[in-house]
């Protein structure tokens, strides 16, 4: 069944953009929109695996093993071919055995065989893991995926199975605040975060009902309309991948992302390191060669917004400290 | 709201709907209390969403998503999976769907967005009860059966056989641009969400189809606001937002023509107020009370009720994990069982013995329970709040300390005067401290009663942060003239401790302020509505009043 059309999603700019420059530069460290319901934030990412230029592995591999990079102990052998990078979706429901893999039931029942049956983290490698409500996942799971996100590798200990394997993946977690807040030292994990909200502008919202509706009625007919735009940010983002290791970042500008966070008082370095990255990535997707001061500014609010601390006085929200520091520090 | 049997024809109209757009309407949330009216309802209804699948609200992910069934696999020795609900066909139906868990309410709302369709029943049983917002966004149509009677039944269901040819027929149903942007405008102005709005425009449609018109008229989208947006309004459109001089009510023809004669083209109530009107109309008496006071946001305040955790050893069921039993940890023996049985072959069990289970294979049953509140209280022991009163004060706040000990509350003492605030006593349950700690806070000084309510907000996040339940007193006589900053002048008090209170009230901290003045004053009162908590005035806040209160 044909997805929503990411270039047909009206507004959500910021959404839209933070999930390019983590599809362009993956280390940057996932995405966490947080915002109203109904606002597309599901939509635009599995719209987003549409965008990606495929991947090569050998068909059927069951861990995504990148050709060249196979997983110890892989023993596929099937040909080389290119497949869609995946994006897998969370469900809230989930058990830790279905995230990072389990016994083979069917296999030691019908064969007595103790095998490793891969979960959901297996099938994530090389791509987009994507969590709904993810304020609404219990503690322990976020932990659980956190750690592999950070580390690259899923660890499974236990029923007797001993098992390692890359799992590398982009985690993309969504939800609306109102029902839960994610807790703050899970928060900075994310490289980017993302305030949507629902238009209120009645041309916008009109324009919403309609592409939806007319995707609702033909999907595939939707589609084809849009695909001609997808293909070309498909290919810009291709093209923006290729040039990022080749994007100079002059000494300036890192004084200058050193002198944000400072103002800003976050935690670690982890803040300026991202701020750096997602310049970088930007300025790539612009198709510029080196980072200027426009991209610092560009990207800080979706790097630091989620990494200050809660100050009670502040009703303005952490978007408008950010910019108010953005001001005095990136002028 | 509308009189009995029109609401039975809505609620008709709105199972009829479901039939021809399950897919786009997502579902219905009917707020009944169980009884003839509903099931007459439901019996109809469950004729045109045939069938209705029962889904308890305590049903298992595996129940919902489909899994290994344990018996089965046991019996045949292969493994033998059970489809879940969700795969299935037919109409979810969710009775106290109040009750749901949030989990299952994600998927349940995943399987709403794979085109599942749901009738969701909110009983509301008890008071903060709600459904899950994930799926009362999901569910199009909202429906109103309380306070119905049997006599109010008229109307009947559409027949099964006549709704199947319109099935195609609506999606393509004349909609002039005109009406659409009034439907859009409108819900917009009830401040509505978009999955609210598409519904909508789905159900204008779906309106006229079943009138068997030609094309969408304003009607429908008075339907069409009725059943999708009024339920669901935050807010109440702003008069200056509309544009025009509010709609003409009857004994005001005179004076309403003379205000819109500059309007020659149009002297009848423009549709866009009609609609405006009719969708206040149809909202609930309980939710209209709330916009009009501006209280609504303040309604899914999570104090008082204690928030829930998890690990604990007592409460309800909340899934399995590995362990071992002892120290209070229950076995959960199908769990147990069911991660033993795909071992049985390789662990060559011996002859008469059944089974044969490894102590990695425990599973132990995780609970969920409500967790401890902590009563924060905060003191003004500055020079305004006066020797008298402050004594007065620490007698109230004795009375409070015992009720708190009685529930084997937590508390917490703030005590605010000079330039700053101070923790006098940190979260404790030992009541002689606390008591002893109270007799200790001298009076006198400026009033930083900003740097006070930050103290109680800063303290109050933390512990719910550890999963307590905050309650908030404030007793203070609401005169802050000490600002956040000591550097700052004195006029910026008021508006640091007014910005204070906002945090509070967002951050969703049940409070109650008792004013402690000699006489009620405006600024406590202001001051409370400020971080939405109950204010009582000290010489009404006497003993056993006091004990209410809090609970």
């Amino acid at each position: 069944m044909a997805v929503f059309p990411f270039s047909a999603i009206v507004g959500q700019d910021e959404l839209k953009t933070a999930l390019i420059l983590s599809a362009i530069d993956r280390s940057i460290g996932g995405v966490l929109a947080f915002g109203d319901r109904g606002t597309g934030k599901s939509t635009a990412v599995r719209a987003l695996a549409g965008l990606l230029p495929p991947m090569r592995m050998r068909a059927g591999c069951l861990y995504n093993c990148a050709p060249g990079a196979e997983r110890p102990g892989c023993t596929c052998e099937a040909p080389e071919t290119d497949a869609p990078v995946p994006v897998i979706d969370l469900p809230l429901g989930a058990t830790e055995d279905r995230i990072t893999g389990a016994l083979d039931l069917e296999k030691a029942l019908t064969l007595g065989e103790k095998q490793f049956e891969p979960g959901l983290l297996a099938r994530a490698h090389r791509g987009f893991l994507y969590i709904d409500e993810v304020n609404l996942l219990e503690d322990h799971l976020v932990d659980l995926l956190l750690d592999v996100a950070a580390s690259g590798v899923n660890v499974v200990e236990r029923e007797g199975l001993s098992v390692r394997h890359p799992a590398e993946f982009v985690l993309i977690g969504s939800g609306n605040p109102e029902e839960g807040e994610l807790r703050p030292q899970l928060l900075d994990r994310f490289g980017l975060s993302v305030e949507v909200s629902t238009p209120m502008d009645v041309p916008t919202r009109i324009e919403v009902i309609r592409r939806r509706d007319a995707f609702e009625r033909d999907r595939a007919g939707f589609a084809a309309d849009w695909a001609a735009k997808d293909m070309a940010t498909s290919q810009k983002i291709a093209a923006a991948s290729e040039r990022l290791d080749a994007v100079k970042v002059p000494d300036k500008m890192l004084e200058r992302a050193a002198g944000l966070a400072i103002a800003l008082g976050t935690d670690g370095l982890r803040g300026e390191l991202t701020l750096m990255r997602t310049a970088r990535a930007l300025a790539t997707w612009e198709g510029k060669a080196r980072v200027a001061l426009g991209h610092l500014r560009q990207a800080a609010p979706m790097v630091m917004r989620h990494r200050l601390r809660r100050d009670p006085l502040d009703e303005a929200g952490s978007t408008a400290r950010v910019m108010r520091a953005v001001e005095a520090e990136l002028a | 709201m509308a009189n009995g049997s029109a609401r039975w024809a809505d609620a008709c109209l709105a199972a009829s709907m479901l039939a021809l757009a399950p897919d786009r309407l997502g579902g219905i949330w009917v707020l009944a209390r169980p009884g003839p009216v509903l099931y007459t309802w439901l019996e109809g209804a469950g004729r045109l969403l045939a069938p209705l699948v029962r889904v308890p609200p305590g049903i298992g992910a595996d129940r919902l998503t489909g899994g290994l069934d344990l018996t089965a696999t046991l019996a045949a020795g292969r493994p033998v999976t059970a489809p879940g609900l969700l795969e299935g066909s037919g109409t979810l139906l969710l009775p106290m769907a109040e009750r749901i868990e949030p989990g299952t309410a994600a998927l349940i709302g995943q399987g709403l967005d794979r085109g599942r369709s749901a009738i969701a029943l909110d009983e509301r049983a008890a008071e903060g009860e709600a459904l899950p917002p994930l799926l009362g966004d999901r569910l199009g149509l909202v429906v109103t059966l309380e306070g119905l009677a049997r006599s109010d039944c008229l109307e009947p269901f559409h027949d099964l056989a006549d709704l199947a040819p319109l099935r195609s027929d609506w999606q393509g149903l004349p909609f002039s641009e005109d009406l659409r942007r009034d439907l859009t405008a409108t819900a917009a102005g009830f401040g509505t969400g978009l999955r609210a709005a598409l519904q909508a425009d789905c159900a204008a449609r779906l309106a006229a189809t079943l009138r068997g018109a030609e094309a969408v008229e304003t009607a429908d989208l008075a339907t069409a606001l009725r059943l999708v947006i009024a339920p669901r309004a935050t807010c109440l459109p702003a008069p200056e937002a509309e544009d025009r001089p509010p709609p003409p009510e009857p004994e005001q023809g005179a004076q309403d023509t003379a205000e819109t004669s500059d309007q020659p083209q149009d002297t009848q109530t423009p549709p866009q107020d009609m609609l405006i009107e009719a969708t206040r109309a149809a909202i609930p008496p309980a939710l209209m009370a709330s916009l009009m006071q501006g209280t609504l946001h303040a309604q899914p305040s999570r104090g008082g009720q204690g928030q829930e955790r998890q690990g604990a050893r007592r409460g309800r069921p909340a899934g399995v994990r590995p362990g071992q039993p002892g120290g209070g940890h229950r076995l959960d023996i199908p769990a147990t069982l069911q991660v033993a049985a795909p071992w049985q072959r390789l662990r060559r069990r011996a002859p008469g013995q059944p089974i044969r289970v490894l102590g990695s294979d425990f599973r132990l049953r995780r609970y969920r329970e409500r967790a401890e509140t902590l009563t924060i209280f905060a003191v003004d022991a500055s020079g305004s709040a006066a020797m008298a009163r402050l004594a007065e004060a620490k007698g109230a706040v004795e009375t409070l300390l015992a009720e708190a000990y009685r529930r084997r509350d937590q508390v917490a003492l703030i005590a605010f005067r000079g330039t700053g605030a101070e923790l006098i006593l940190p979260p404790t349950r030992a009541l002689a401290r606390a008591k002893r700690a109270l007799g200790g806070v001298p009076g006198g000084g400026g009033t930083p009663l900003a740097a006070g309510l930050a103290e109680a907000l800063a303290l109050a996040l933390t512990a719910r942060r550890r999963g307590q339940s905050v309650a908030l007193m404030i007793l203070t006589d609401g005169r802050g003239n000490i600002p956040l900053d000591p550097e700052a002048p004195r006029s910026a008090a008021e508006s640091d401790s007014q910005q204070i209170a906002r945090a509070i009230r967002a951050a969703g901290v049940n409070a109650l302020l008792i004013d402690t003045s000699r006489r009620p004053r405006a600024e406590a009162e202001a001051l409370a509505a400020e971080m939405g908590a109950r204010y009582l005035p000290m010489p009404q806040a006497e003993g056993t009043r006091l004990a209410e209160a809090l609970t």
